[in-house]
């Protein structure tokens, strides 16, 4: 059988010879489907990286005729203002709280949701919804919201007898609005995530453990939640991206301020290159939450490789 | 926790805030009593967290048909008790929506079908056609997934400005088209694909192009949909990117156009703005809607790749 396989396929040198063209064509022909689409991932995801570590040595204003090479002084000048360091512990204090926060409040809203109770899966398409909608548009509503004389956050806050904050432009309070929004935009998403690997969890170990006399709260510390850590792994990491990234949101409610209280990492990136010009200082800042980013991406495959479980 | 009271006496309205007691050795209507009044508050925590989400989108909707009468009202007038499309016509006076609607669809749907006709033939080629170095080539094509697209900006605002693209709708839809996540979504898809279909296809003496349009596509409606939902949805949302690539009133989209209805001091005229936003909100929560199951498995897939 397998003899007479190779024989037809290879042997004789007529077929040899319409084996080579075809292949020949199928090269050119994946040629032709493919390059286009890899020349653009090329051209507008690979290249920007290598660019931007240039012009990160270089001081530019998009109009003079070329970037002057510094060498490393963006990176000096970053590392030494006090602003910059500041930007980074705002970003810090942003990662954490939306990371956190979504992820507690995600997990506790996907136990609700596996106790399919009825209407559950409604709840679920509403608590969702809001990843879909635009940042640049729930920014806009929560702006409303957090108006401090005609807003809902007035009626909440004189509901106990307090008046509402001027939560925007006030420095104290931009910030802890803005990780409002940001989580209630997030966590609906991380709920899902939280029910699909509950979903996946296998019920004899479930069942065993209930047999053994666990009550709910064991069950859930002992049993569910190390089950879940890959989940709770990928989750970690694809928000932690996502949150240093986060911009339309902060666009729209405070472009960074008041002063800089809302200034995070990626703001920063934004305000230097297009409000301010300063395209090598903005590049190097660039550079820095590359860095980081990809410290926390192999972080991630080196877990993934090893199956996180306790 | 394991709290003993719970486990002698039958329950009563004050242990139910610990729903988690031992439901294990109580007696057959006690342990029905805790699942009966768990179940309540269930029920009260599920509707609580809808309304959360709930009330802020109503909101919206209410004060976009408001008056300003209402809308500047304290206490505040939680249910209308008059409808005007004044709101929405003044948005129309202070910024040109016409515009924003026109390039926000144009984008969303050339950019759409340009980066799922892109996914499909290089997934096609990825799963099907020889090539030295493939393998090493899908995985560079996947390293992209990796790079963070907000430090992508700056060079690509350089890139397009270098084409003579800026303000253009080229310029706003080009860098979006490349697609790494959607070719691989496709790509593990057609790999499952039955091979004897392709093998008789081939003896058939149909061609890659004839295999693709009348064999590949059609048993992989679910998946491509799928892909095209999520880009419409990056697409239509998108907002650091045509806010640097555009700048011209007439060139914005719907979300930079929002940013012409918020007062830069003062007050902002509220009704105005949430009719804007509503325009903005409208589109995908139908889309969303009617197509909730692939959408919630593409954007949970897509998280991984940063939308790419």
């Amino acid at each position: 059988m397998t003899g007479l396989a190779t024989s037809t396929a290879h042997s004789t040198p007529r077929m040899s010879a319409t084996y080579r063209k075809r292949h020949r064509r199928g090269v050119a022909l994946f040629a032709l489907f493919a390059f286009p689409n890899l020349a653009l991932i090329g051209v507008f995801a690979y290249w920007p990286v290598l660019e931007n570590l240039y012009l990160s040595l270089t001081r530019w204003d998009f109009i003079g005729p070329a970037p002057l090479f510094v060498g490393l002084e963006n990176y000096a000048q970053l590392f030494t203002s006090a602003t910059f360091v500041d930007v980074l512990r705002i970003t810090l204090i942003w990662v954490v709280v939306v990371v956190g926060v979504s992820l507690v409040l995600g997990i506790a809203l996907a136990s609700l949701f596996s106790m399919k109770l009825p209407g559950t899966t409604l709840v679920t398409g509403i608590v969702f919804a809001p990843h879909v909608i635009a940042g640049a548009a729930i920014a806009a509503v929560w702006l409303f919201i957090f108006d401090p004389n005609y807003g809902l956050a007035r009626v909440l806050f004189n509901a106990v007898g307090l008046s509402s904050p001027s939560w925007i432009t006030d420095a104290k309070w931009a910030l802890p609005a803005l990780l409002i929004v940001s989580i209630w935009k997030g966590v609906g998403f991380v709920s899902i995530v939280y029910l699909a690997g509950m979903q996946g969890m296998p019920s004899d170990v479930l069942e065993a453990a209930r047999l053994d006399g666990a009550n709910r709260w064991q069950l859930f510390r002992r049993i569910i939640l190390p089950l879940l850590s890959p989940t709770t792994f990928f989750l970690v990491i694809t928000q932690t991206i996502g949150a240093f990234q986060a911009f339309d949101v902060i666009a729209v409610m405070t472009g960074g301020g008041p002063a800089s209280a809302t200034t995070t990492l990626s703001w920063f990136i934004y305000d230097q290159a297009f409000n301010r010009s300063n395209v090598g200082y903005s590049a190097a800042a660039g550079t820095v939450m590359f860095v980081l980013l990809m410290a926390i991406t192999i972080l991630q495959f080196r877990f993934v490789e090893r199956k996180v479980h306790y | 926790m394991s709290a003993p009271t719970t486990t002698t006496s039958p329950p009563r309205r004050a242990d139910v805030a610990a729903p988690s007691g031992g439901v294990v050795k109580r007696r057959g209507r006690g342990r029905r009593l805790g699942k009966l009044s768990r179940t309540w508050w269930g029920l009260l925590l599920l509707v609580a967290a809808a309304l959360a989400f709930i009330i802020p989108l109503y909101m919206l909707v209410t004060t976009a048909f408001k008056t300003n009468a209402e809308i500047y009202a304290w206490p505040m007038r939680f249910f209308p008790s008059e409808f005007t499309w004044s709101n929405l016509r003044t948005a129309w006076e202070v910024a040109p929506f016409d515009a924003f609607i026109k390039n926000s669809v144009l984008v969303t749907l050339i950019g759409s079908v340009a980066k799922v006709i892109l996914a499909v033939f290089t997934a096609y080629a990825f799963a099907f056609l020889p090539f030295p170095g493939k393998k090493g080539l899908f995985l560079v094509m996947l390293g992209a997934l990796m790079v963070p697209g907000h430090v992508t900006l700056l060079v690509n605002y350089i890139t397009i400005g270098n084409l003579g693209l800026i303000n253009t709708y080229a310029g706003l839809i080009l860098p979006g088209v490349a697609s790494a996540f959607g070719t691989f979504l496709l790509r593990q898809h057609f790999m499952s694909l039955p091979g004897e279909v392709f093998e008789a296809a081939e003896l058939d003496g149909a061609g890659h192009f004839r295999t693709l349009r009348s064999l590949v596509v059609p048993m992989s409606v679910p998946a491509i949909a799928t892909v095209a939902l999520v880009a419409v949805i990056d697409e239509w949302n998108s907002f650091v990117w045509p806010l640097i690539i555009t700048n011209s009133v007439n060139m914005r989209t719907l979300p930079i156009g929002l940013m012409y209805l918020k007062a830069n001091d003062g007050v902002t005229a509220w009704g105005v703005l949430m009719s804007g936003t509503l325009i903005v909100v409208l589109p995908m929560l139908l889309v969303f809607l009617f197509a909730q199951r692939y959408i919630v498995t593409g954007l949970t897939g897509a998280a991984a790749g940063g939308g790419r």
